[in-house]
């Protein structure tokens, strides 16, 4: 006992602080790395451009965020982006766009709820349900599809275009939606009664059951809110790319969890916040075009991730735990 | 008579609930055999064998590493890598002369692979007390990127045809995958059933600190059991490759949603500490079977995709029900 107090005491100096900013740390860190190995990197053309790529991954791990931190995960939201861009996509056309959006966000919300029934009120493990929505939510967008892509017609004249392609006051569009959905997720989150549920029901369940909070609903609302980001992120993904393959999102989920740990926030449930991830998402998105500008190919990339999810968080454990190594023998 | 066939009748009700997915796999079968006229045939169920062989032989290791509460999801890019290795070696020019037996350090080099891999992720987890989840996702998209630079894209081709005749070979009536797959999983059963290490398994799963308490040393226990479900990886790996003649880099990608798909089906808890081989193998059939059957009675693919999701969380629902005995739960 004495000895753990005193490795936490020393932890608490320089070393401590470092661990618990590690991946703020990482982040500087890297950005330096970069801009002194190219002149291109810290460009506002190439910050700009850095941000418009990851807004997609950044906005469903906002939602993905409320999820992990409620205790549970949410696997469905990459075969959930296919469906909601086919969808988004195809209805374009037959019922012109401001309904295309509105339909795929009722029927993308119908699939939140359906997560949200599973997982909030029959208490399945959400691994498991996630997993199996995955893979019924791929079944049914190729059902719908028939197994073809399916593309815009007019693609110069609607005004569809704005939330992919578009700029207002010099900002591209969808970073605007990124950083909106960012700030009302975040203040959510930090200021409201539903994100303190949020997260006495992530941190300690009985706990919060016990203080009268109805966990059911607050689960079954993480789902909403994860699949209405996704939702959004299809708006931007169907108006950027102009048409969609029926598999676009596949592999998604995973980049969207990798930058919700990334960023620090527990699987555990009950820690982590909207700028961690929107940190996470960053990270991942510098890691990605710096490795691009110095000349490494796509895939270099995701060996770095390696290195660096797993680093991040073990510096993030071990900063919890006031020691390195685990003392499991 | 009657008390007979109750206790029968009972005794059949147990075994339905402790393995509910042989039920299924029964009523798929009787199924498919009346509504389609090829399914019922000795070919046919050497075809299913044979599919599912790939995925069944990573359900076997990912059961264990499962049952000890820890999940890997790299598994699939372990695939493509040993893959690549098996069919790239045995065309490099050092073992021109070797002819066939190019193929064994081939092998060999694969399944190192494999194992190598396992072992750096159970070291991670054991060291680091990072999530095994995290751990092996990140991996996931390391070792694939691994893969990539390997390959550098490229897909391989198997120059000597005595490779790709490995996989369409049989033994006696059996094709010789199958018979590699099933005699895997009796290995694993016996490994899980009859030995210590199978009782650590479930001992460590079941509760950790008990478990270190009762002397066994957890961190090497858990590496060994990475190290399994890499070897079967990399094995799934050179199977699929000689089925093919050939390995491309994005060889097995979300084979690691459909192994823990085929696993959970055989009633393995996430959570750790239940679970066997048994129930696997019923997991790894009725995937098999609904797969093989649908396609037989030409639905698309893509009904499949949908039914499979679908039972998942029947299957999940259902063991809920019957086996409400979790008395920590919160009924609210």
């Amino acid at each position: 006992m004495a000895e753990a107090t005193l490795t936490s005491n020393r932890l608490k100096g320089l070393g401590g602080t470092l661990a618990k900013q590690g991946i703020l740390i990482a982040f500087i860190v890297f950005m330096i790395g970069f801009a002194l190995f190219s002149e291109k990197f810290l460009t506002s053309g190439n910050v700009m451009t850095v941000i418009r790529q990851a807004a997609i991954v950044g906005v469903m791990a906002i939602g993905v965020t409320v999820v992990v931190i409620g205790g549970n995960l949410d696997l469905s939201v990459g075969s959930m982006l296919s469906f909601s861009t086919v969808l988004v996509v195809d209805l374009h056309d037959k019922i012109g766009p401001g309904e295309a959006i509105a339909v795929m966000l009722v029927a993308t919300l119908v699939l939140g709820a359906l997560n949200g029934f599973l997982i909030g009120y029959l208490r399945l493990n959400s691994l498991i349900v996630t997993l199996g929505m995955l893979s019924a939510i791929q079944g049914l967008t190729l059902i719908y599809t028939g197994g073809q892509n399916v593309d815009i017609s007019h693609q110069d004249t609607t005004w569809f275009a704005v939330f992919g392609r578009g700029q207002v006051f010099g900002l591209p569009v969808p970073i605007l939606i990124f950083a909106v959905v960012a700030v009302i997720v975040h203040v959510v989150l930090a200021y409201t009664p539903y994100g303190r549920r949020v997260y006495a029901v992530g941190g300690n369940p009985m706990a919060a059951v016990f203080s009268g909070i109805r966990r059911n609903r607050v689960v079954a609302c993480s789902y909403l809110i994860s699949a209405f980001c996704t939702g959004i992120a299809a708006v931007i993904l169907g108006s950027r790319v102009m048409g969609s393959q029926n598999n676009v999102g596949q592999g998604y989920e995973l980049l969207v969890l990798a930058a919700v740990i990334l960023g620090g926030t527990s699987l555990l449930g009950g820690s982590g916040s909207v700028l961690k991830t929107v940190i996470g998402v960053l990270i991942l998105g510098f890691i990605q075009n710096g490795l691009l500008l110095l000349g490494y190919a796509y895939y270099v990339q995701w060996l770095v991730t390696w290195v660096v999810i797993i680093l991040a968080v073990w510096l993030d454990v071990a900063a919890k735990r006031g020691r390195l190594f685990s003392p499991i023998a | 008579m009657s008390i007979m066939n109750k206790s029968s009748a009972a005794r059949l009700w147990r075994q339905v609930v402790r393995h509910p997915i042989w039920f299924f796999v029964l009523v798929i079968f009787i199924f498919f055999s009346l509504a389609t006229d090829h399914f019922f045939a000795f070919h046919n169920f050497q075809n299913i064998l044979v599919q599912t062989s790939t995925i069944g032989l990573i359900a076997l290791g990912m059961t264990l590493v499962m049952i000890n509460g820890n999940i890997d999801l790299s598994v699939g890019a372990t695939l493509a890598l040993a893959a690549s290795l098996a069919v790239d070696i045995q065309g490099w020019p050092v073992f021109e002369s070797w002819g066939d037996w190019a193929m064994l350090p081939a092998v060999i080099a694969a399944l190192a692979s494999g194992i190598m891999l396992g072992a750096l992720n159970g070291i991670i987890v054991w060291k680091t007390g990072v999530n095994a989840f995290i751990v092996t996702l990140g991996a996931m998209l390391g070792v694939r990127g691994l893969v990539f630079i390997y390959t550098q894209e490229q897909s391989f081709y198997a120059m000597n045809f005595a490779y790709s005749d490995f996989g369409s070979s049989a033994v006696g009536p059996l094709p010789t995958l199958a018979v590699i797959f099933l005699v895997f999983t009796v290995i694993t059963h016996f490994l899980l059933a009859r030995t210590v290490h199978g009782r650590n398994t479930y001992a460590v799963g079941g509760n950790r600190d008990a478990a270190v308490n009762a002397g066994i040393r957890v961190g090497p226990h858990m590496v060994v059991n990475f190290m399994i479900v890499g070897f079967f990886a990399a094995l799934a790996g050179v199977t699929l490759s000689t089925q093919m003649g050939a390995s491309t880099p994005n060889l097995g990608r979300d084979y690691e949603l459909w192994t823990i798909t085929a696993v959970v089906l055989g009633g393995t808890k996430l959570t750790g500490g239940a679970g066997n081989i048994i129930g696997t193998l019923g997991g790894v059939l009725a995937i098999g079977i609904l797969r093989n059957g649908m396609n037989l009675m030409q639905v698309p693919a893509f009904y499949v995709l949908v039914i499979l999701g679908t039972i998942l969380i029947a299957v999940l629902f259902l063991d809920k029900q019957v086996n409400r005995k979790e008395d920590g739960e919160l009924r609210v």
